[in-house]
């Protein structure tokens, strides 16, 4: 035990000595908290349009008014030709395009019937779809007021939206789970890989597994300075995102962090495993960043939407850790459920880890002998 | 008295509170085979890196084959040559592909790097090893390798830094063998060491502890002047007051 | 620049003999070209619902049809209890929750007015967004229906305004052409400024570089020496990229090749410069990895691939506006997809220079021969 003390020491000692890693590990959780707390949304706000209004008369004007007082958009440009489309958004500040024809008015009021054009930038699909529906509903509002001002509209459905865990559509439930899975793995796996390799590159991994200390004991000891440094990690993420984000635990606490525990230990044999195949920093590294950070970015579903994935890749899905971790914190703090809702993806997490660990210390065995 | 090469008054370098190298003054003449001993952590390595033009002095003066260390690093490059303690050649590049970058480096047109190269192959009898990645050779040929690419381009100085640790008996008498041969072609060698037989074979040696030159002769008057029959023992009466060591 | 052909000579060579590098270069953007984007589908189909239908009345099951109808939708569970409609939300397999009140047929009809109730999951803003807004349009739809049905004289009176919307550049909607050159972007940013990051630390590593410093070679030469590979392996993944959004998605750049490429010269030169400049402050390979990967994920995180920076706060607008990978994003984007021109990113192209200029600059500052 007081050997196991000592070798602790000298790792911590390691760890505490290399500054600049040390800041990167402790700012990286904070800056990722910070920037998909506050500047990534899915909000629309203030998309800048254009508006050719070849009508001019009053009810183009209304819809107009109507359209520059709404926080989704902000009118850019008023364009007299069809040719200053192109150019608006080629330049590619503009995302939508409203068309008034002629004599919209006197469509309107003596036709009944009255046609506006909507021309959307749909390289990005999601965005195309949700402000040429944000502009249809702001028409139809309009058509709405109209109706209502003129007599009244019959047979109205009215549904009440409520939206659930994230009434302001917030970028941060669905990325403080991600970015705790993120950030264990990148801690876990990719440190402990690299300074295991270090030592065997610089040979002075020779030395400590001919100390009488047992062979697992100098592995365990590397691993313990990690698991601590990544408890602190998600300390500091649950503060951040409890007093910055104002975003609560809603579950139980403990839970949350007996789970976070097993994902670190799960993180940790990983990178064990990395360490006894490799013998070189460099292709430990890429291991762990292509092998181990692109699956957690990829599969653990919260960068990337899992249902639609081609089914393949939503099987290989299921064998990566962190997207059993990530679901696991989702429930627990931002939808406040208890351990009954979560044992079978904490039972399958426990499996992944057994397994890995049973695989790791057979292949660190066989490297010894 | 020939003329002096290295010259050095007062030379000081500081990290923070300690001083590394406490005022050293001493010259070296050309084609001089100056041995530079000191227990680990005495200054060495830090004198040498001033000299070379690697780390900038705290304090003090010193000119190599005429140029200042503080303003013409640059000519003092063009004019020395060096081999660290730590083997620096590229490991993953073969032994002829190194002379050339080296070579390059330096300056040396295509044609003579291709002179120099052969001879220098033919010397060290790598003849068959020429095509093969440096990190597979043995170390002693390493060495030997690294020295030959230091003079490659005829510096007027070579700065050797502990060039035989780890190495042979019989590689290290080669390599001594090829330092005699530098020197007699005029290039002043510079070096390290912790073998005191190999103390023996400078013309005149240093011995530094805690920072300061503490002796600075010949080895035959260095023995008479401290009663010693052989150079560790002169060595031992000397860094047995050092303070600090690694 | 004699010295720059060996040094040139010298860095090919290590690069081709390395075999984890030429994998990186050749093989890792491949391989990211073929999942990602198949990963990276942030079309919103298939939204699972659950609705519980106190009604059962005509009108409640001519919603119901109408919202499985649509496509839009999946109909995860059809139940009688909110209590059972939530915990399908909690287990993650209902997005959306439709409550028809009792009563709903029978009130609309008497006092022309009924309200629904909705529930979305808003972890994933993206899809309760839409979904919230694909849903409004199914029960407007189905509202008009009934509407005809009960009043066929009034339903034609009030006049109507018809939205026409046109789909520009991407008309099916595919979300593979959107994301494939933004994935492109980071492909080239993290491969070239991971190389060059990690490789002058390497030589400090092994002391290599110590022989370079006592060496008379002027340090920009130095710099351009390790610049010069790197931007040509930048290149090649790129011209790989293209290579393969072409044959496997079919994407053909709308705008010139010269210009694409003409951008991403400029961009290499700033990325690669800035690896430079990471790897003067580092000692190690692991702290040149750990700090790189620390500004490439904020730099694509804020560069807008995943979300548009429009929707970002001022701030963070600003912020986006110097890093490098926000305008490749946009370049690409513009001229792959929407045809753009020189004169359109003429301006983006001299912010990238002016970026070039200072890191490259400052690299070139802080490497020091002499300590």
């Amino acid at each position: 035990m007081k050997q196991l003390l000592t070798f602790v020491r000298k790792e911590f000692a390691h760890v505490l000595r290399d500054r600049k890693t040390l800041l990167i590990l402790f700012g990286m959780p904070v800056a990722q908290i910070l920037i998909f707390g506050f500047a990534l949304t899915n909000e629309v706000k203030n998309a800048r349009i254009m508006i050719m209004d070849q009508a001019k008369d009053q009810a183009s004007r209304q819809i107009i008014d109507k359209i520059e007082a709404s926080r989704y958009f902000e009118v850019n440009q008023y364009i007299h030709h069809r040719d200053e489309l192109e150019k608006g958004f080629k330049q590619g500040d503009v995302r939508l395009a409203v068309i008034f024809p002629q004599g919209f008015d006197h469509a309107l009021q003596h036709l009944h019937q009255a046609q506006i054009e909507v021309i959307a930038d749909a390289s990005d699909p999601n965005y195309a779809t949700t402000l040429s529906s944000y502009i249809s509903s702001i028409i139809q509002d309009y058509q709405s007021e109209q109706v209502a001002a003129a007599g009244h509209l019959p047979y109205q459905i009215v549904p009440q939206i409520r939206f659930l865990y994230n009434p302001q559509l917030k970028g941060a439930p669905n990325f403080v789970p991600g970015v705790m899975a993120l950030v264990l793995m990148l801690v876990c796996v990719m440190m402990t890989a690299v300074s295991i390799v270090k030592e065997k590159e610089t040979g002075t991994m020779e030395i400590l597994l001919v100390s009488p200390f047992s062979p697992l004991m100098v592995i365990v000891s590397k691993a313990i300075p990690y698991l601590l440094l990544s408890l602190i990690n998600v300390t500091t993420i649950l503060l951040l995102s409890v007093f910055v984000l104002d975003l609560p635990v809603q579950g139980n606490l403990i839970l949350l962090f007996a789970e976070s525990t097993l994902f670190i230990i799960t993180c940790l044999t990983l990178g064990i495993f990395i360490s006894v195949k490799t013998s070189s920093q460099q292709v430990a590294m890429l291991i762990s960043l292509m092998g181990m950070m692109l699956p957690t970015i990829l599969f653990s579903g919260f960068m990337f939407p899992i249902e639609n994935m081609p089914w393949p890749l939503q099987l290989i899905s299921n064998v990566v850790p962190s997207k059993w971790y990530y679901i696991i914190v989702k429930a627990i703090m931002i939808k406040g459920l208890g351990f009954a809702a979560i044992w079978k993806e904490t039972l399958i997490l426990a499996g992944i880890t057994l397994a890995l660990l049973v695989i790791s210390l057979k292949s660190f065995k066989i490297r010894l002998s | 008295m020939k003329e002096a090469v290295i010259t050095t008054d007062k030379l000081t370098k500081r990290f923070g509170d300690f001083v590394a190298t406490n005022e050293i003054s001493f010259e070296v003449s050309r084609g001089e085979i100056f041995g530079f001993l000191g227990a680990n952590g005495a200054g060495k390595t830090t004198a040498m890196r001033m000299l070379c033009g690697l780390s900038t002095p705290s304090s003090g003066n010193a000119s190599i084959a005429g140029f200042d260390v503080y303003r013409q690093t640059e000519q003092i490059k063009k004019n020395i040559g060096y081999m660290s303690q730590k083997f620096s050649l590229y490991e993953d590049l073969t032994v002829l592909e190194n002379i050339r970058f080296f070579g390059g480096i330096y300056g040396l047109s295509r044609p003579r790097i291709r002179e120099k190269g052969e001879k220098l192959i033919k010397d060290l009898g790598l003849e068959q090893e020429a095509k093969k990645l440096v990190g597979a050779l043995p170390l002693g040929w390493k060495q030997k390798l690294s020295f030959s690419v230091a003079i490659l381009h005829d510096p007027q100085i070579v700065f050797l830094d502990e060039p035989t640790g780890g190495v042979d008996p019989v590689t290290r008498r080669q390599f001594w063998n090829m330092i005699y041969e530098a020197a007699d072609r005029g290039v002043t060698i510079f070096v390290t060491t912790h073998y005191m037989d190999e103390a023996e074979y400078c013309n005149r040696i240093s011995i530094m502890v805690d920072g300061r030159v503490k002796a600075l002769d010949t080895p035959r008057n260095l023995k008479e002047h401290f009663g010693a029959a052989t150079m560790d023992e002169v060595f031992y009466a000397l860094a047995r007051g050092a303070k600090r060591s690694e | 620049m004699r010295t720059i052909l060996f040094l040139l000579e010298k860095e090919f060579r290590q690069i081709f003999r390395n075999r984890s590098i030429m994998l990186l270069v050749l093989v890792m953007p491949v391989i990211q070209l073929l999942l990602l984007p198949l990963a990276a589908n942030y079309e919103v189909r298939n939204v699972n619902i659950a609705i519980i239908d106190n009604d059962h009345s005509s009108y409640s099951r001519k919603l119901i049809t109408g919202i499985t109808a649509s496509g839009y939708f999946r109909l995860t569970g059809y139940l009688f209890s909110y209590k059972g409609a939530m915990s399908l939300i909690e287990k993650d397999q209902a997005d959306l929750l439709l409550e028809i009140p009792r009563g709903f047929e029978r009130n609309l009809v008497r006092e022309g007015r009924q309200q629904l109730f909705v529930a979305v999951n808003a972890i994933n803003g993206t899809k309760a967004n839409l979904g919230g807004v694909y849903l409004g349009t199914v029960i407007k739809a189905a509202n008009d229906d009934i509407r005809l049905d009960l009043a066929p004289q009034q339903a034609g009176a009030p006049p109507a305004i018809d939205t026409v919307t046109a789909n520009w550049y991407n008309p099916l909607l595919n979300y593979r052409v959107y994301m494939v050159p933004g994935i492109l972007a980071i492909l080239v940013t993290m491969i070239g400024g991971f190389l060059t990051a990690l490789n002058i630390v390497k030589e400090k590593e092994a002391g290599t570089i110590e022989q370079i410093n006592v060496t008379p070679i002027k340090k920009h030469h130095f710099i351009l020496g390790k610049l010069i590979p790197f931007w040509v392996l930048g290149n090649v993944v790129f011209t790989l990229g293209l290579i393969v959004s072409r044959l496997i998605y079919g994407i053909v750049p709308q705008g010139s090749i010269l210009l694409l490429y003409g951008f991403i010269w400029i961009y290499l030169l700033a990325v690669l410069g800035f690896g430079l400049l990471v790897s003067t402050f580092c000692d190690t390979q692991q702290q040149a990895m750990f700090i790189m990967f620390f500004f490439i994920m904020i730099f694509v995180l804020m560069g807008g691939l995943f979300t548009s920076t429009d929707s970002m706060p001022e701030w963070a607008q600003v912020a986006s506006r110097f890093n490098p990978v926000t305008y490749l994003i946009e370049v690409m984007r513009m001229v792959i997809l929407k045809g753009s021109g020189l004169k359109d990113i003429a301006g983006r192209m001299g912010v990238l220079t002016l970026f070039a200029i200072v890191l490259n600059g400052l690299a070139i500052f802080n490497y020091r021969k002499t300590s």
